[in-house]
């Protein structure tokens, strides 16, 4: 229960950091803060339409989120997701273009073609953690910028666009994850049934994690490798699965994105969701309720930029910016630590010395009675 | 066209574009030999060449001779500064050295961005000058090594190889070298024998911010003349070179020289017949499998400095 408070008392307080860097920073370009927060707020809130841009955008941090989590469950760094989620988003756009099946079944193809992209693109540094001891923070960023070289190449051979070289052709309405009762339910916005898959995936993530065998195998693995092998825990298999598993969830993050938030994947981009997605995991402390509360808040940063930006002259990096603040601020949590122990600590002596200078008193015995 | 003149060619072209990943992985190796990893060269490219950009553009008006060299000079500074943040959290707050380094990375470029548009209102930084290039009068005469070595080049390209030379000294013949490979091999040793093991690693941590910045500001300055935010994944590409070349600054140089020859080779394949048979995808994917091959084939004699990315405390053995 402590460790929970804790927590979630690093979580805050690395966003209370992280928005004041952004606050200084806007203050610095001579905008004003307050100013500039509420049309961010408002960007991502204030109409129905908007609120479901900001889940849309959530849509993609929490599945990518869960890949980092999930990972890190296991004692491994999933700095990949960027490009499993290229090689999800890759595999469903592929089968999007070109297979004709009645609409749910062709849905059900593009999700399990994102699924499958991801999770073979993290099964190649599972396997190589497992069998050759390669670290996996190397591997998985060697795998994403073979990715990006993949979609770089594939994409314009392929599925060249009508009439940019940069990007695939359109993915035809009935491909799309975007779907017309969702379309009405939010005006419009870029919401779509990836939203389920999410919400799905984290209970399914949680269960996994809380009421399996292999959630508390993953686990053991990522407490103690050796232990676990020694308690017969086969760790090479678990350091797979871990990160096929990862691997899919990114991929899904890349079929929903490209498929629903999108309608065409582009070419040389590294998609950013791919490493916010390890600010959202950390935000969350790694469990799949966190990472869904901090997703909707990074999305909502995200989503309100542009009106921040239309309405203000403050540039639309500022919510990166913040973002990878929070970031920094997590991983230095013990700094964070030491600052509130160190403030409480000073609280504890004054009260120390409260409690010393006023000796009990005939009087304020009387009042304590 | 036979394949000398290709070679000869192509050659210059791969020494250009080859620089910046050798200076930045150079820059890696200090930091991961003196035992702190940084996945982050790639955000301090980006600051290097951000740094460059807006100190080039304000002065190559004024001054368009010294506009470069103080350019690069500004990419150093300011890489090794926005380091210092790597250094603090991994140094003294036992942060996660692979966290802090991915904060570095995505705070740099959406940093940079941020203020190239306050300044310019565009986000990009063009700038009118570039370093410019040299034939050397007699030694490019010389047959072979002439034509490959000698001919167009940058100055920035000799200073750059000297600096190799001199880290090399700086790390195998000098007790300044020895000091800061122990604190990545055995930091306690190393502080038992009075190293002071905070120290060697900011200046580790300092020395590849420094690096990497000027290799960010190489790429302005040689061969792209425009700042846009990303180096597109070259820090990363240093990191791989380093790895494939094994922590060494030779093995570094082989490496880069490596990835540079097939870079050029992926960007001019299609102008070239005779190397439009190799698909560019081949050869663009070619450093990062080639390094994932090295890791498994060097993962049970890996020279990776023991200690690196492993937080150091005072006292224990």
């Amino acid at each position: 229960m402590k460790q929970k408070n804790n927590a979630l008392v690093i979580a805050v307080s690395a966003v209370v950091l992280g928005l004041l860097a952004g606050a200084i920073l806007m203050a610095l370009i001579g905008s004003n803060p307050f100013e500039g927060y509420t049309y961010l707020f408002k960007g991502g809130l204030m109409s129905v339409e908007r609120i479901g841009n900001s889940i849309a955008t959530a849509i993609t941090l929490i599945l990518t989120g869960l890949s980092v989590a999930f990972a890190f469950k296991t004692g491994l760094f999933n700095i990949g997701a960027a490009g499993q989620m290229l090689m999800g988003g890759l595999c469903a756009t592929m089968v999007a273009l070109t297979v004709t099946a009645p609409r749910p079944i062709l849905l059900l193809l593009i999700l399990l073609a994102g699924f499958a992209g991801g999770a073979v693109w993290g099964a190649i540094p599972g396997y190589l953690k497992a069998r050759f001891n390669v670290h996996e923070v190397v591997a998985t960023i060697m795998m994403n910028w073979i990715a990006y070289w993949i979609v770089y190449y594939v994409v314009p051979a392929y599925f060249k666009g009508a009439y940019l070289e940069t990007e695939s052709r359109l993915i035809p309405v009935e491909a799309s994850l975007k779907t017309s009762w969702l379309d009405s339910l939010f005006n419009g916005s870029y919401i779509n049934i990836g939203i389920f898959v999410a919400i799905l995936a984290v209970i399914i993530i949680q269960i996994i994690l809380k009421k399996t065998t292999l959630g508390f195998e993953l686990k053991a693995v990522g407490y103690n490798r050796d232990a676990a092998e020694y308690a017969g825990i086969k760790v090479n298999r678990n350091v797979i699965l871990s990160m096929v598993i990862a691997g899919s969830l990114a991929g899904l993050a890349g079929a929903t994105f490209y498929t629903g938030y999108a309608s065409n994947i582009q070419i040389g981009v590294m998609p950013n969701q791919g490493f916010d997605g390890i600010a959202v995991a950390l935000l969350g402390a790694t469990e799949p309720w966190g990472v869904f509360v901090s997703a909707l808040f990074f999305g909502l940063l995200h989503s309100g930029k542009g009106f921040m930006n239309a309405m203000t002259s403050i540039p639309p990096e500022i919510s990166d910016t913040i973002i990878a603040t929070i970031i920094y601020f997590t991983a230095t949590s013990v700094l964070i630590g030491r600052v509130w122990s160190f403030l409480a600590k000073k609280r504890k002596r004054k009260e120390q010395e409260k409690v010393i200078d006023q000796t009990p008193t005939d009087a304020s015995l009387e009042e304590d009675k | 066209m036979n394949i000398w003149q290709i070679i000869s060619q192509i050659f210059p072209y791969a020494i250009i574009l080859t620089m910046p990943l050798l200076i930045t992985a150079l820059g890696g190796l200090f930091s991961e030999r003196s035992g702190v990893v940084n996945i982050g060269l790639e955000g301090l490219m980006v600051v290097g060449f951000f740094a460059s950009a807006i100190v080039v553009k304000g002065l190559e008006n004024i001054f368009p001779t010294a506009a470069i060299p103080i350019g690069l000079l500004a990419g150093v500074v300011a890489g090794a500064l926005f380091s210092l943040l790597h250094a603090f959290a991994s140094i003294n707050l036992n942060a996660n050295q692979i966290i802090s380094g991915t904060a570095i990375n995505m705070m740099a470029g959406a940093l940079t961005v941020y203020l190239a548009r306050t300044i310019t209102g565009s986000g990009n930084i063009a700038i009118r000058i570039g370093v410019i290039r040299h034939t050397i009068p007699v030694l490019s005469k010389i047959p072979i090594i002439g034509p490959l070595f000698f001919t167009q080049t940058y100055w920035t390209t000799w200073i750059i190889l000297l600096i190799v030379l001199v880290s090399w000294f700086l790390l195998y013949k000098t007790s300044f070298g020895l000091r800061l490979r122990a604190c990545g091999e055995h930091p306690s040793s190393a502080a038992s024998s009075g190293v002071n093991v905070y120290k060697m690693r900011y200046i580790g941590v300092m020395i590849s911010g420094a690096f990497a910045g000027l290799g960010g500001s190489l790429i302005l300055v040689t061969y792209s003349g425009e700042f846009n935010g990303t180096v597109a994944g070259l820090g990363f590409l240093s990191l791989a070179a380093l790895i494939f070349g094994q922590w060494k600054p030779l093995g570094v140089l082989g490496a880069t020289f490596f990835f540079g020859f097939a870079m050029t080779i992926a960007n001019v394949s299609q102008v070239v017949p005779e190397l439009a048979v190799i698909p560019p995808l081949i050869l663009k994917v070619f450093p990062y499998v080639v390094t994932l091959l090295a890791l498994v084939l060097f993962s049970k004699s890996s020279q990776a400095p023991k200690a690196v990315g492993q937080p150091y405390y005072p006292g224990q053995g």
